[in-house]
């Protein structure tokens, strides 16, 4: 008691006070704000996601086309790192310090907490000795991953490649984390989700030391790790090899299907690069190269080149007419040097005249077929050329002719086929007729296809009258059908009977002596059809065109093989779809003076290529890989 | 003897020792949830923290016991003697402690360790309870206000040494005892407000700080003068020559910043008040231009002492806490997890040795200095703020203690203790839950460590012995 004891309500004051700023503060983080209950989980739960093998792939005859290697990541978790040795890292993962400083800083921004990745694809060796070492560097970890190796480098185009998630994939499809690894082309994207097979997830609980105590809560919050399904796809590995392998010299395209099935049996573009271009670390230097090759190697020609089909689409005009009822078997039109109406005139080569049908295919005479269009744009059935233009486009869409087909393959484009309106629109209603159009005939002009579907036409023909969707899915493991839309057969508004005109003027085109323009591809002891084609190109020589199938009767292949700028037909593409056949129906090639010949180039390409600063030409006419 | 036994067990206050002994059961419940790792360890284990903890327990009571036989008069007589005792014992620390932690704050005997800081804080509370009823003493003359200081000031330089930063800002609260013991409220406020000044130089813009204070000066002098229109006049002058000096600044380019021409706008007008005041023989002016110049002139020595004089570490720390720099990682760990900790626990906590940031070691010195973390985690909001309220209940019932006694040497020991241990409390909580930065002192009576366990039971149960005798005649 004394003269200041009034002072001790400013202590009792003070005192509650404080207590109370506590007891609100403490209610504040206790109860009202739920985030720290997720830090303290955070803080003791780890997470381990297990990656599952990538599904194989195997081709047609079961052979094994792409599998998988293991690849080591170093992931590193900041906020656990204690101070290491710099240089013995540097040593040991053989970079420089700089580049471990980098790689953290990087991994710092990115986050303190959250792993990341700080090496991607370090070598076995090194890996494990890093792993040996590990006690020296805590808040590393190596990572298991596995990286595609392919048994013979082909089919690149149909396959694809693996690359890393980009955003837009992060930010729509939360099963990818960032650095996940994704099927970006090809095979490997359109059957993503079944190869990839399900991330499994391990919770450990850990202490401050990040060290693993036990599985969290026995297991509960696991989640068991499902290996990618097993892919079967249609190609024929080897006879691929060989497509690859012939085209090497050339710009174009080969691409042969299973009539009967619209299974892919190769898919050849040139130039091509080898797979292994691609995986992993190889995908960062080598993709820009690629990319700026002049000659387009990372193109897929077979789905995304629109070629003039020239002189093959004779056969279709053919079957149109003959369908049409405007022309029939014994229809015969004389050419002499060309076709003539007025100042009009489009060339033709000398050859015996008048021709019926299956003769002018054999010789392929422009001027039959010019005939033949003029045949049935004047029809009378029609009132006018547009109409009349109309129906005949309605024949070659029942042929696959004007839409992409739907392949898997996710950069299909389409052919062109001008519709009547795009006529009236240039020339003017009512101001065009076959005339103007009558590079339509021989199969120039506005008309483009793409290489698969000239493929899927000759199936078409091939099977007397229908086709299925080309398609590169044979089987896939632990589902039981593909997708029905590969197996339904879609009927061409041809009437089978009709065909077979045109099959035996494909067959007399090999097989039929003089005249004839594809001797060369005949084979001894089967009977292939076919019909060459050469497409006037205003760039340069003219591309080389060959369609075929065999044997005449119950084929087995489909083919369609398109060489730019080497010329006639005859010349390159026929020997090249013979050799093909050959190959596939009987397993080996015999006529291996042929085959020299084909892969010897004697003409140059238009474009400048084979520098020496691109790898992408991949073979050696062995088909050795560098 | 027997009369006098009698008399102390009679007269004393066994609620507080029954509190005491809540607190000390609790602590060790939540040290032992700390450092519990295998179920096999029994509880008197002696190589775990918690099975020292209960030796120390057991030590305190018997110690205990021995300060209450002891008659209250030695307290008195041996006061300055303990004192000087210390103050040789601190200087000896320096030259034969141990280093622990970078702190040579440690006498290690035997298997033991002792820490001679935490024995300062009771015995400098004798002393200045000792000097303060000394005869004649007058807390207004400036040379015995010197005297106090110097007892009050002499253990935390030395403290300040080894280094331990925390144990030595504790004795700033002693400040308390004096303003209770008549320590003039002016002085108090003036002192308070420097703290707050302090803070607000770190946290805002100077420029903004200067312009408050000239406004809060002004305001000063309206209310003091009673004129509204004399300090709308003064204000009026200042603005316009501000302005002046701005646009001079601006037009010719000449690169001042905003806080140099706020100065240089001050030193007419401080001279011009100056003079006027001298002629008019009113004073106030000058006065409360004096305390806003003295202002001024504190926030740019706070300004350099940050920058210049306190290390990069500590600086961060201060900023850490007044949430102007963000660092998960470093500094800001330590509270960061204590926060997760604590707030993970809920409204009813995790349950007794549920803890999971506790049981993993994510809180750093979690058996002491960050011992309520564990209270949090496990026992919930419940939890704390029973402890929060015990600590309250315990504090009030000192003060309702100290204010009965007869005896001013009493009194003035009792609000030392009371004192240190708010210190201690409102520090040590505080950091925990992100109020206040981080500084390294124990929760008394909870933390890990015979030390302060020992120094606080001898504050404690000193101030029992005295109040059991509050009856006896005045000394």
């Amino acid at each position: 008691m004394n003269q200041f004891t009034d002072r001790r309500y400013i202590f009792t004051v003070a005192i509650i006070l404080v207590g109370l700023v506590f007891i609100i503060r403490l209610f504040q983080i206790q109860v009202l704000d739920k985030s720290y209950e997720q830090y303290a989980l955070s803080n003791a739960q780890s997470a381990r996601v297990i990656y599952p093998a990538r599904g194989l792939i195997f081709d047609r005859n079961g052979e094994i086309m792409v599998f998988n290697q293991a690849a080591y990541d170093i992931i590193v978790t900041p906020r656990l790192l204690e101070p290491f040795d710099t240089t013995e890292l540097s040593r040991i993962l053989e970079i420089t310090r700089e580049g471990v400083k980098e790689r953290l800083h990087t991994a710092r921004t990115y986050s303190i907490r959250v792993p990341s990745v700080f090496m991607k694809q370090v070598n076995y060796e090194n890996a494990a000795l890093l792993q040996e070492k590990m006690y020296q560097y805590p808040g590393f970890y190596v990572q298991t991953r596995t990286l595609r190796k392919y048994t013979r480098p082909i089919a690149s185009h149909a396959l694809g490649y693996v690359g890393e998630v980009d955003q837009k994939i992060l930010d729509n499809d939360p099963y990818y984390q960032l650095g996940d690894y994704i099927g970006v082309s090809g095979v490997e994207k359109a059957y993503e989700s079944q190869l990839r097979g399900q991330k499994g997830k391990n919770v450990f609980l850990k202490d401050v030391h990040n060290q693993t105590i036990e599985s969290y809560q026995g297991g509960r919050l696991d989640v068991p790790v499902e290996v990618g399904n097993n892919l079967t796809v249609t190609l024929d590995a080897e006879l691929q090899e060989y497509g690859e392998k012939l085209m090497a010299p050339y710009v174009g395209s080969i691409v042969a299907l299973e009539p009967s099935t619209g299974e892919v049996l190769t898919l050849v573009s040139a130039p091509s690069y080898a797979p292994d271009l691609l995986v992993g670390r190889n995908l960062r230097t080598q993709f820009g190269n690629l990319a700026s090759d002049t000659l387009n190697p990372l193109f897929n020609r077979a789905l995304m080149a629109q070629y003039p089909p020239g002189s093959t689409f004779k056969t279709i005009m053919a079957l149109i007419g003959l369908q049409e009822k405007v022309i029939s078997v014994s229809t015969e039109h004389s050419c002499f040097y060309g076709f003539y109406v007025g100042n009009i005139h489009t060339a033709c080569h000398l050859h015996d005249t008048p021709l019926n049908l299956i003769e002018a295919i054999q010789n392929s005479c422009n001027t039959y077929f010019i005939n033949v269009l003029k045949s049935i744009l004047t029809d009378v059935k029609f009132n006018n050329t547009a109409n009349a233009y109309d129906n005949w486009r309605r024949h070659l869409l029942s042929l696959g002719c004007t839409t992409p087909l739907g392949i898997e393959l996710t950069n299909e484009l389409n052919g062109n086929i001008p519709e009547s309106g795009y006529y009236n629109r240039i020339y003017g209603e009512e101001h065009w007729n076959y005339l103007t159009i009558r590079s339509l005939a021989i199969g120039q002009g506005e008309l483009l296809v793409t290489p698969i579907q000239m493929a899927n036409m000759t199936a078409a023909i091939a099977n007397r009258g229908y086709y299925i969707t080309p398609h590169l899915v044979k089987a896939i493991e632990e589902v039981d059908a593909i997708d029905p839309s590969y197996t339904e057969k879609h009927i061409t508004s041809i009437d089978s009977a009709n065909y077979e005109p045109v099959v035996e003027g494909m067959d007399l085109v090999i097989n039929g002596g003089a005249g004839s323009t594809a001797r060369n591809a005949k084979i001894q002891g089967i009977t292939v059809c076919g019909k060459t084609g050469t497409a006037e190109n205003p760039h340069g020589n003219d591309h080389s065109i060959f369609i075929a199938f065999a044997p005449k009767e119950n084929p087995q292949i489909a083919i369609a093989v398109y060489v730019e700028n080497q010329g006639f037909g005859t010349t390159y593409a026929a020997p090249i779809a013979s050799l093909m056949i050959e190959k596939y129906l009987t397993g080996e090639v015999k006529r291996t003076w042929y085959e020299n010949w084909v892969m010897q180039l004697t003409q140059p390409v238009v474009n400048t290529r084979r520098s020496d600063t691109t790898q992408a030409v991949n073979t050696t006419n062995d088909g050795t890989q560098e | 003897m027997m009369v006098r036994r009698n008399n102390i067990f009679a007269n004393l206050d066994w609620i507080s020792i029954l509190m005491w002994l809540v607190m000390l059961t609790f602590g060790w419940m939540n040290i032992y949830s700390a450092n519990i790792m295998e179920a096999d360890s029994g509880i008197f284990d002696l190589s775990q923290r918690f099975g020292k903890q209960l030796l120390w327990i057991g030590a305190s009571i018997l110690f205990a016991v021995l300060l209450l036989v002891l008659d209250a008069k030695f307290y008195t007589y041996f006061a300055y003697f303990l004192y000087a005792v210390l103050i040789v014992v601190l200087i000896g620390v320096l030259v034969f402690g141990k280093e622990i932690n970078g702190a040579k704050s440690w006498f290690v005997i035997g298997g033991f360790q002792l820490q001679p800081s935490e024995f300062a804080k009771p015995i400098t509370a004798l002393a200045l309870a000792n000097l303060l009823t000394s005869h004649n003493y007058n807390l207004r003359k400036f040379w015995h206000l010197l005297q106090a200081g110097a007892i009050i000031i002499s253990p935390p330089m030395l403290i300040l040494l080894q280094p331990d930063l925390g144990s030595a800002l504790v004795y700033f609260a002693f400040i308390f005892v004096l303003f209770r013991e008549g320590f003039s409220a002016h002085t108090m406020l003036m002192l308070a407000a420097l703290g707050f000044l302090f803070f607000a130089t770190l946290i805002m813009d100077k420029v903004l700080l200067l312009l408050i204070l000239v406004i809060a000066g002004t305001l000063i002098y309206m209310i003091v003068s009673r004129s509204f229109k004399k300090g709308a006049i003064n204000l009026a002058w200042t603005a316009g020559l501000f302005g002046a000096l701005f646009g001079i600044n601006y037009l010719f380019d000449l690169g001042f910043s905003l806080f140099i021409l706020g100065l240089v706008t001050l030193v007419p007008i401080s001279i011009g008040l100056t003079i006027k005041g001298f002629k008019v023989k009113d004073y106030t002016n000058m006065k409360i231009l004096a305390g806003v110049i003295i202002a001024i002139a504190f926030t740019i020595a706070v300004n350099y002492a940050m920058n210049n004089i306190l290390k990069p570490h500590q600086q961060h720390r201060i900023y850490v806490t007044l949430g102007l720099e963000d660092d998960p990682q470093g500094v800001g760990y330590n509270v960061n997890q204590s926060k997760i900790a604590i707030g993970s626990g809920g409204f009813s906590g995790k349950g007794y040795l549920n803890g999971t940031q506790t049981k993993l070691h994510f809180v750093p010195e979690q058996s002491t200095d960050f011992i309520f973390c564990t209270v949090g985690e496990e026992w919930g909001f419940l939890g704390t703020t029973f402890v929060i309220l015990l600590y309250i209940g315990f504090l009030l019932r000192m003060i309702m203690m100290a204010e009965r006694q007869r005896s001013s040497f009493s009194r003035i020991f009792g609000y030392g203790f009371i004192s240190i241990l708010f210190i201690h409390i409102l520090i040590n909580i505080g950091m925990t839950i992100g109020l206040l930065p981080v500084i390294g002192i124990p929760l008394p009576f909870f933390s890990y460590g015979g030390s302060s366990l020992w120094a606080f039971t001898m504050f404690l149960f000193i101030f029992l012995r005295l109040d059991a005798s509050r009856l006896e005649l005045l000394r």
